[in-house]
């Protein structure tokens, strides 16, 4: 059995939580097995789960689980992933599921590997899966010894389709309290998706020359429903706010389409940023070397190049 | 307090990654190794900021074998009083929190410190695993840490925005971006950290339950399409067409 922690926030799935029931239902599918899904807290309609791949759905609320916290939350998957017998358990590469991944690992003593981005295979009866490392300048395969394994999902591995009908629910009632008392939760408004989820992403540099030049970003952002981002020092000098920093020491990203403008690409940045499925950097300087990295590269003004981009999206769109 | 960070030595950023042993090891050869830079710049910065607004000592401790001394003598020149080396080669994130674990057990922390991952197998499990054998809470990716009374309020990144807890210690925090800055250590720093005590573990039996088999470089990215900055039009095309990402 493969079990699947399924994320949510505010009640509402995450678009991680689909994801990470359609890995679990195709490794289940590549095991021979089935998949199920655990939902912790309060959930709208978690047998939709069922549509992603899950057989049935594990539903546990109540005092013992009111709030996130990962020793409540890792007993919890722990204690299902038992009574189901599941062999791999599946949690989002997120900051719930790195959180959990240890945590997870040590209670099941179960071999972990965070932050795959590949499906499992069986070789010479080891499971065996692959992830990134040295900052997406590698990839490495596990082997699991013994008979239990914990993944992380890396963020866009696949995408979830949705076929079939929800899946029948089964509610657990959870007592007990939490050592972790949520002071404050502060969420950033607006519609785009949170930068580690974001599938689209307009991220612009030093190049940009000052913080009100911005509008161009973010009117090509707006039209693409990306999400806005930037390099380190633009956030470092308060042009833009640091949850915006992507690269090595600020978020990792993997979004489907990433457009760099005016950003030089240093190393560190492109720690962050290298496994977007395709990048498009726009630059003047021809010798930015951003465009090694790149998958499409527009050698001029960010100042001329960006509003055309945008109308021509506009343009394909209508 | 007595803090506890959890330092760990890794490629330098600008390595060039190579294999060998027919692709299942790390090549070594002419790489420079670092303090992981999260574990140095975030988690035992704040630690030493703790330490000198409100005292208490600062301990590192490392697992891995005597190549490490050099790493480890660098975050006892930042600041740190002294530090513990489990004389082992790390084979997994389980192993290193073991490890460590066991130290612990015999010798109690208030916070245990790490930084948010290592940039080599950038994995962000030990700290989880730590706190599971030690039954403590743990909160990761934290981006700001202050201890008041007898608990510490953080606040951690998570998706979106942030959230900010209060917590009783002990407890294990992996440390990111904001916790605090990078200290260069000073020439007196470097003198007095030959004289710090750095005292060596043996380590204690452990089974991995995950290895690496196999090591492969990303399969090359193919050349580069230059765009004519004057036809943008083309570019949707081959995002909606070719790359399919539109």
């Amino acid at each position: 059995m493969v079990l699947v922690y399924a994320e949510t926030q505010n009640g509402q799935f995450k678009k991680a939580a689909f994801e990470a029931v359609a890995y679990g239902k195709k490794s289940a599918d590549i095991l021979g097995t089935s998949c199920e899904a655990i939902v912790v807290g309060n959930a709208e309609n978690p047998g939709q789960l069922g549509q992603y791949g899950a057989a049935k759905v594990h539903h546990l609320n109540g005092s013992g689980v009111a709030h996130f916290d990962g020793k409540s939350y890792a007993s919890a998957i722990a204690g299902a992933a038992e009574r189901t017998n599941a062999k791999l358990v599946v949690v989002s590469h997120s900051s719930q599921g790195k959180t959990l991944v240890g945590r997870l690992a040590v209670k099941m003593d179960a071999g972990s590997v965070s932050g795959v981005n590949h499906l499992p295979e069986q070789k010479d009866g080891k499971l065996c899966v692959k992830k990134n490392v040295f900052s997406g300048k590698a990839i490495a395969e596990y082997a699991i010894e013994g008979d239990a394994a914990v993944f992380s999902l890396m963020g866009n591995t696949l995408k979830p389709e949705q076929s079939g009908s929800d899946a029948e629910v089964v509610n657990v009632t959870l007592d007990g309290s939490s050592e972790i008392e949520i002071l404050e939760v502060n969420l950033q408004q607006g519609d785009a998706a949170p930068l580690p989820e974001a599938e689209l992403v307009v991220s612009a540099g030093r190049g940009m020359k000052g913080p009100e030049n911005w509008e161009i970003i973010e009117e090509l952002a707006r039209t693409l429903g990306a999400t806005t981002a930037c390099s380190r020092p633009v956030a470092d000098t308060g042009w833009r706010p640091h949850h915006e920093h992507v690269g090595q020491t600020g978020v990792a990203i993997r979004p489907n389409l990433y457009i760099a403008a005016g950003i030089s690409g240093a190393i560190q940045h492109l720690a962050g940023v290298s496994s977007s499925k395709c990048i498009v950097v726009i630059n003047k300087d021809p010798e930015a070397p951003f465009f090694k990295a790149a998958d499409y590269g527009v050698c001029a003004d960010l100042f001329d190049v960006v509003p055309k981009l945008t109308e021509a999206i506009k343009k394909a769109k209508a | 307090m007595k803090y506890l960070v959890c330092i760990s030595k890794t490629p330098e950023t600008t390595a060039k990654i190579a294999f060998t042993n027919g692709d299942t090891q790390f090549d070594k050869n002419g790489v420079q190794f670092i303090l992981n830079p999260y574990d140095e710049w975030y988690a035992l910065v704040r630690a030493l900021e703790l330490k000198e607004a409100q005292g208490g000592t600062v301990t590192v401790i490392n697992v891995g074998t005597s190549e490490n001394d050099a790493v480890i003598r660098k975050a006892l020149a930042i600041g740190a009083d002294d530090a513990v080396r489990i004389d082992a080669d790390p084979t997994s994130a389980m192993f290193v929190a073991k490890q460590i674990s066991e130290y612990v057990k015999s010798n109690p922390f208030d916070v245990i410190f790490l930084g948010k991952e290592t940039i080599d197998y950038n994995g962000s499990e030990v700290g989880g695993m730590l706190a599971e054998y030690l039954d403590l809470p743990y909160v990761s990716y934290a981006m700001a840490l202050d201890i008041e009374g007898g608990s510490a309020k953080v606040t951690r990144d998570i998706e979106g925005g942030s959230e900010t807890s209060k917590i009783n210690l002990p407890v294990v925090v992996s440390a990111a971006k904001g916790m605090a800055e990078q200290r260069i250590p000073n020439m007196r720093g470097i003198m007095m950290a030959k004289r710090k005590p750095l005292n060596v573990v043996e380590a204690v039996a452990f089974s991995d339950k995950s290895k690496v088999v196999g090591y492969a470089l990303p399969t090359g990215k193919t050349e580069v399409k230059m765009i004519d900055p004057e036809n943008m039009d083309e570019l949707v095309r081959l995002l909606q067409e070719e790359a399919k990402v539109l």
